[in-house]
């Protein structure tokens, strides 16, 4: 049985949007719809990335859509997230690599990049040349990003990297990495112009050309999340990079945590996308499955517990986003206002995709439908970016001025 | 080549619908798109200027919230829009409506009009026809594919059972366009942006007061009664061998189900 979707707006939130907005996301949910839906189910099976829908993404313009010149359409934050919300309504794996490819790569080389990295890469990337990875997370540090062990040497003019990169989403099918490391020796890099000494001073971003010698990609398998999304360990030996290849702006740990700001926010959006489908399936499912007394399983009252809250949660989430969006078009968003974000609508979003699996009995198990892969999907993205606990102790600290961590 | 593309928004086709309290239409309160030969129409318009050159302009009749059909043509590449706008247009039948976009057309020639096949919501495929009725001009209907020719252009026409009719017609002229002739394109995120800078002009209906001077009154079609078709139960046994039973049963899914 084929269960088209249908969108979901329960308390007319799309009179919220304004025209742009609204076409915007039909453009986006028309183009997963026709382009994404028939394939994805056997990408998941496969655990493969659908890589011929790179171009195509760039010809609409979903890489750095965010972002004002070289080939980017300068969308808003709230089109941004609505375009995130239709990609995830697909799947959490090519949400997550467009993710990557914006607010990952692209956003750090042009907030912290020279014009030369500019002018190289953004229009690369934009139109989907070439891919980039972000490379933060360790095998020792994932939520503790701050003690990563990769390091930079300065060595004439270059800078050489080593470490080890874990859990990187492209990393294999990376042209660039935006790789994160401190930078030996400090004190002789440092100039005149930062002259505060905080631990955290010393990580810097750095731009590594994936054909570089001693640079590896070797994909994760096994993983029963994000199949349809590349993920893989990278391992720098001695790589040997321009000094040129430094993102100059790019100062201590606050500079990677902006990338993960822009990224959580597009993920509070995609989740919401991914709720909806779940929703929507089970709803459509439960009016049309019967079972005792030939009545249909949505007449059920415990059924419609479950529909009703999953609708709240929905429109809860879909609020909650629009404005964090808002707040972000007018420059006044603030990091926990995004924490709160990220984790409320991924929460919902997982709780959504249980119930509706349960609706739908021992057909929710089987990828004729969406539900299972959205529900193994969410896993990973409660971990990523953030896990879900973390951002309970960002807004802890946030709200107590207590650190909990 | 100068082109005008007629557009109208209609109700979502797999939207469900709902009735006025009257019973004599939709409620204004549905999610509403693209008519989709419209959609191909303003395809073909724009591959047409992609091949020869010119300009695309698309027209649509109808209330503040039919702009967005204006804003999604301009944003996949139509240079400028022309927005008839008032409630009133909703109601207005083919001729009624045929007359409005001939009053805007006199005031600017055009090379080639195009126009959907038919719309979905009344499904009168009458617009085309009349309006290149009352602009004086040539017009030919369910057109696949467009060609110049000359001075003119030859058209291809679909007719029944497959069969096709090919027409050598001069400009300018009126041309109703069939679904699924070309791959409808998206609006990209950049076009979305862009077509905030591109004019759009508005049209109210009192500045086409001589065109169409009655309104919605001026009709010569009037709905008097929309129902959900009641459904009711069916079952049939087809008797007979099973060479017979499957024949009927082939016969019936072509000419009663029409799924093969
Ligand atoms: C599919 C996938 C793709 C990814 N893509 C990327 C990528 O492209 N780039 C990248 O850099 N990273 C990526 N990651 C890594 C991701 O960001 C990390 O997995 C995440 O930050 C969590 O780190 P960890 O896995 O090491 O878990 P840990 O940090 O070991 O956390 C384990 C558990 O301990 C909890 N915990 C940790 N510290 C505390 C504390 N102080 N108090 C209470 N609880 C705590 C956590 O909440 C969690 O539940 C990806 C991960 C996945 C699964
Ligand atoms: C991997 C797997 C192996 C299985 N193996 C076997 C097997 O070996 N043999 C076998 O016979 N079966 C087997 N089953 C089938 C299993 O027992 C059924 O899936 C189960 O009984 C639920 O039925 P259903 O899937 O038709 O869901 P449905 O009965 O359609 O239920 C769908 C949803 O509606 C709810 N619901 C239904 N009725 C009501 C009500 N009156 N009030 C409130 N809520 C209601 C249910 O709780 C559920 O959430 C297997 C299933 C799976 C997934």
């Amino acid at each position: 049985m084929v269960i088209p979707f249908r969108g979901v707006d329960f308390l007319e939130f799309d009179s919220l949007l304004n025209d742009d907005e609204r076409l915007v996301r039909s453009t986006a949910r028309q183009f997963i719809e026709e382009n994404l839906i028939p394939i994805i189910e056997e990408c998941n099976r496969a655990g493969r990335f659908p890589r011929e829908l790179v171009k195509p993404m760039a010809a609409l313009g979903f890489y750095g859509a965010s972002l004002q010149g070289y080939g980017c359409a300068g969308m808003s934050n709230v089109e941004y997230g609505l375009v995130m919300q239709e990609l995830e309504r697909g799947d959490s794996g090519l949400r997550s690599f467009v993710s990557v490819q914006s607010a990952l790569v692209m956003y750090p080389i042009y907030t912290f990049g020279s014009d030369e990295q500019k002018q190289q890469w953004l229009p690369a990337l934009q139109s989907g040349e070439k891919i980039g990875c972000f490379g933060l997370t360790e095998p020792d540090f994932g939520s503790n990003p701050g003690a990563m062990r990769s390091r930079a040497r300065k060595s004439g003019r270059e800078y050489i990297l080593n470490g080890e990169k874990m859990w990187i989403t492209s990393g294999s099918i990376a042209d660039v990495a935006m790789i994160w490391a401190k930078v030996e020796n400090p004190k002789e890099e440092k100039d005149e112009r930062n002259t505060r000494n905080t631990k955290d001073e010393c990580v810097r971003g750095f731009l590594v050309e994936t054909d570089r010698p001693g640079f590896k990609a070797q994909d994760i398998h096994g993983k029963w999340s994000l199949r349809a999304s590349v993920t893989s360990g990278l391992s720098l030996q001695d790589v040997r990079i321009p000094e040129s290849n430094l993102l100059p702006a790019t100062q201590g740990l606050k500079s990677p945590l902006m990338c993960l700001n822009q990224a959580r926010y597009g993920i509070a959006w995609g989740a919401i996308g991914a709720a909806m489908a779940c929703y929507d399936c089970a709803l459509q499912y439960a009016q049309l499955r019967k079972q005792f007394h030939d009545k249909p399983i949505a007449s059920h009252q415990l059924v419609q517990e479950k529909l009703a809250w999953m609708v709240t949660e929905i429109t809860k989430a879909q609020l909650l986003a629009l404005q964090v969006g808002r707040l972000k078009d007018e420059k006044k968003t603030q990091h926990q206002h995004v924490s709160m974000a990220k984790r409320n609508n991924v929460w919902m979003a997982l709780e959504c995709a249980r119930l509706s699996r349960d609706i739908l009995g021992a057909n929710g198990v089987a990828d004729d439908y969406p539900i299972m892969r959205h529900m193994m999907n969410l896993e990973s993205v409660k971990t990523y970016e953030g896990t879900h606990d973390i951002h309970t102790l960002i807004l802890g600290q946030n709200i107590t001025g207590l650190d909990a961590f | 080549m100068k082109i005008l593309v007629c557009m109208k928004q209609v109700p979502q086709k797999d939207a469900p619908l709902k009735l006025n309290a009257g019973g004599t239409w939709i409620r204004e309160d549905v999610s509403y798109e693209v008519n989709e030969p419209d959609a191909y129409a303003l395809e073909e318009a724009l591959r047409q200027k992609e091949k020869n050159g010119g300009e695309v302009i698309v027209i649509t009749a109808g209330p503040g919230r039919a702009q967005q059909v204006l804003r999604e043509a301009l944003a996949k590449g139509a240079d400028r829009a022309i927005h008839l706008e008032d409630d009133a247009f909703v109601g207005f039948d083919a001729l009624n409506m045929a007359r409005a976009l001939a009053a805007v057309i006199k005031a600017e020639p055009f090379d080639l009009i195009f126009t959907g096949l038919q719309s979905d919501d009344y499904g009168y495929a009458q617009t085309g026809v009349i309006l290149a009725e009352l602009l004086g001009i040539p017009h030919a209907t369910i057109v696949m594919q467009i060609e110049s020719s000359g001075d003119g252009i030859r058209v291809k026409r679909e007719l029944e059972a497959g069969y096709f009719q090919f027409v050598e017609m001069p400009l300018p002229a009126v041309l109703t366009i069939q679904s699924g002739i070309n791959k409808l394109r998206y609006a990209t995120l950049l076009g979305i942006k862009q077509a905030k800078n591109k004019p759009l002009r508005k049209i109210t209906l009192a500045e086409l007061q001589s065109a169409v001077p009655a309104g919605a009154a001026g009709n010569l079609q009037k709905i008097e009664r929309l129902y959900v078709p009641q459904k009711t139960k069916n079952t049939e046994f087809i008797q007979g061998t099973p060479a017979e039973a499957a024949r009927t049963i082939v016969e019936k899914l072509r000419n009663e189900v029409r799924v093969i």
